[in-house]
């Protein structure tokens, strides 16, 4: 079992590699979507079809990080819009992969941090599964506390580094 | 009359420091910060003994070299919280033998050790450093050695004068003759340049190991302080690296899907304990190093990580948050339950193990206030103390003697390093590289 195991990870390894191989471009977040804009449900995202510029356009896919409370990894009722617009998103694109960078704030030991940032980068990705949002396109990272946003030791600093960054390529 | 000999003690060290920095400038133009270092001394309970370093008098031929390697004691004794060093500017005679040395001089400083050495010419260009310690009270010489080494490792002669003299007083072996490795960060997001380092105990002599645009975390020493295994998100995602410090040569030893993190090698070097998520979520295993295979040991749906081997080799001690909150447990190495090791504290991750296997250290969480915390395990259940101010202190190493720590703290937007006593008594900053400093991690006894 233990060499089966060891051989699906082998392949799993070389369909990355191969993935990778392929050119993937890395789509650069829209600048100015910052988290205070309002994610505007008007253009009604059940019906109407998103297209590939709706990444930069959308006023809900311009919005890609999704912060937690602390020490939680429940997504909180104001991002549903979000994780039902990108899974939408996701779902229509099978050429875009979705990478979900897990974050913590940097209290407590960077080890603990990493398993934190994890925690939150599996419950968007399984958030986005739910929705509809295919698992092959999802894939996880967790930097913990290294790549903070902002640098100052108090609250309003901290919660803005507890997040989960989505980040698309496109293969 | 405590707290005015508290005062007043505390002046003279900090003055003392001054006198050293200025007298080592050339280390700022080896790209060492020109911050002072300063002891705290923060509480005065404990008996420190005094002793004096006199300057060691320079009888070799040509210039006398850079380094004074009396210096190098006098700081090595006074930052391990178990002596207070007479002021240099305070030492009234220059004796360089013992059969120099006027007792009732140093009876009337209170003095109760004075050293005394020189400096004179061996083959090749390496210089003799003879030195001798006494016994004040007794007029008694304790120790009367000669050490040679080249003029680019003076530092390193001083280390290990300091650590007999530690052992012949204390019984306990040195540990300044012994290097750290850490992670220095360089630069503004998204352009920032990662080193990981490896310098002397005191941080001095850095030298740069790897340099990395992507996080590098979590330093782990061989026993043999030959190689270091660490964290590196150079491919994108964490993966672990065992590197050897002479030649630089590396390999990954772990990049599975998901995190691989918190290298540690077992006390015989053949295994690495480490953190594994791509089951599901981090659990502990334990990799043969030979074979690469791995068995884990820990199955549990909260995280565990960062595990430290206990000195023998069969028992792990390391965070889980299986409880809510991360706490210290520890586990066989062959698996099977885990036990809890701390109670108090809302948050205890991050442990180092002292050599003996008695205390741990961690980092402890209280609301935002993040320190240094021991439990001392010697007597009983055990008793827990708080041994740094706060308030985003992390990553307490143990220095192989069990003598002092390692530990890591902010200074504004900063990282820095503190060496502090493992009784919290006396704490000083590390004079390092100027940028963001974290991941200490304190290595082996070297051979000498």
């Amino acid at each position: 079992m233990n060499t089966s195991l060891r051989l699906a990870i082998a392949a799993l390894l070389c369909v990355t590699a191969v993935g990778c191989a392929k050119k993937a471009t890395k789509v650069a977040p829209p600048s100015g979507g910052d988290r205070t804009e309002q994610a505007t449900t008007d253009r009604s995202s059940d019906t109407g079809a998103y297209t590939e510029a709706s990444l930069n356009s959308d006023s809900c896919l311009r919005q890609r990080v999704i912060y937690f409370d602390l020490d939680k990894t429940e997504i909180k009722s104001e991002f549903q819009a979000q994780i039902a617009c990108h899974s939408k998103f996701i779902r229509q694109f099978p050429n875009y992969h979705v990478t979900l960078e897990g974050n913590a704030d940097e209290r407590g030991s960077r080890e603990y941090n990493l398993g934190l940032g994890e925690r939150r980068g599996n419950a968007v990705q399984s958030a986005l599964s739910s929705a509809g949002a295919p698992g092959t396109q999802l894939n996880v990272v967790s930097y913990g506390e290294e790549r903070p946003t902002c640098k100052d030791h108090n609250e309003e600093c901290w919660s803005k580094n507890r997040r989960v960054e989505i980040v698309y390529t496109k293969n | 009359m405590p707290a005015n000999f508290v005062t007043r003690f505390a002046s003279l060290l900090l003055c003392l420091l001054g006198t050293t920095v200025l007298a080592q400038n050339p280390a700022s133009a080896q790209g060492l910060s020109s911050d002072v270092p300063t002891i705290v001394i923060n509480r005065s309970t404990a008996v420190a003994l005094p002793i004096t370093v006199v300057p060691f008098a320079f009888e070799a031929a040509g210039a006398p070299s850079e380094t004074d390697v009396s210096d190098v004691v006098r700081m090595d004794l006074a930052r391990s919280g178990k002596f207070t060093a007479l002021d240099k500017k305070d030492v009234v005679e220059f004796p360089s033998r013992g059969s120099d040395i006027k007792f009732p001089t140093w009876n009337l400083l209170k003095q109760m050790y004075i050293v005394v050495g020189r400096m004179t010419d061996a083959d090749a260009g390496a210089m003799r450093v003879e030195f001798e310690l006494y016994d004040v009270a007794k007029q008694e010489r304790l120790l009367g050695l000669a050490i040679t080494g080249q003029r680019s490792d003076l530092r390193g002669v001083g280390h290990q004068i300091a650590d007999l003299i530690y052992e012949k007083i204390t019984g306990v072996r040195g540990a300044f003759w012994t290097r750290i490795a850490y992670v220095t960060a360089a630069g503004v997001s998204p352009n920032i340049n990662y080193a990981l380092m490896v310098a002397d105990s005191d941080g001095y002599n850095p030298q740069v190991l790897v340099r990395s645009r992507e996080p590098l975390l979590s330093p782990s020493w061989s026993p043999d302080g030959k190689k270091l295994a660490y964290v590196s998100f150079e491919r994108g995602d964490s993966a672990i690296y065992i590197q050897e410090i002479a030649t630089g040569s590396r390999q990954v030893v772990s990049n599975r899907k998901g995190i691989n993190g918190a290298p540690s090698f077992s006390p015989d070097g053949t295994r690495l304990a480490l953190t594994l998520s791509y089951l599901g979520n981090p659990d502990i295993f334990i990799m043969d190093l030979a074979s690469r295979e791995t068995r884990r040991i820990t199955n549990h749906f909260s995280i565990d990580t960062e595990a430290q081997w206990m000195p023998d080799g069969q028992t792990l001690v390391f965070t889980s948050d299986r409880s809510g909150k991360p706490q210290l447990y520890q586990v066989s190495v062959n698996g099977g339950d885990a036990t809890r090791l701390t109670f108090q504290g809302e948050y205890n991750a991050k442990p180092s193990i002292s050599y003996d296997g008695k205390q741990f250290a961690m980092a402890q969480g209280t609301g935002n206030v993040y320190r240094i915390a021991v439990l001392d395990r010697s007597k009983g259940s055990g008793t827990m103390s708080v041994i740094s101010p706060g308030s985003v202190d992390e990553s307490p190493s143990f220095a192989p003697n069990g003598s002092m720590l390692l530990y890591a703290a902010t200074d504004g937007p900063r990282g820095v390093l503190y060496a502090v006593s493992a009784d919290g008594r006396v704490r000083q900053r590390l004079v390092l590289a100027d940028g963001d400093v974290r991941e200490p991690s304190w290595g082996p006894f070297r051979q000498r």
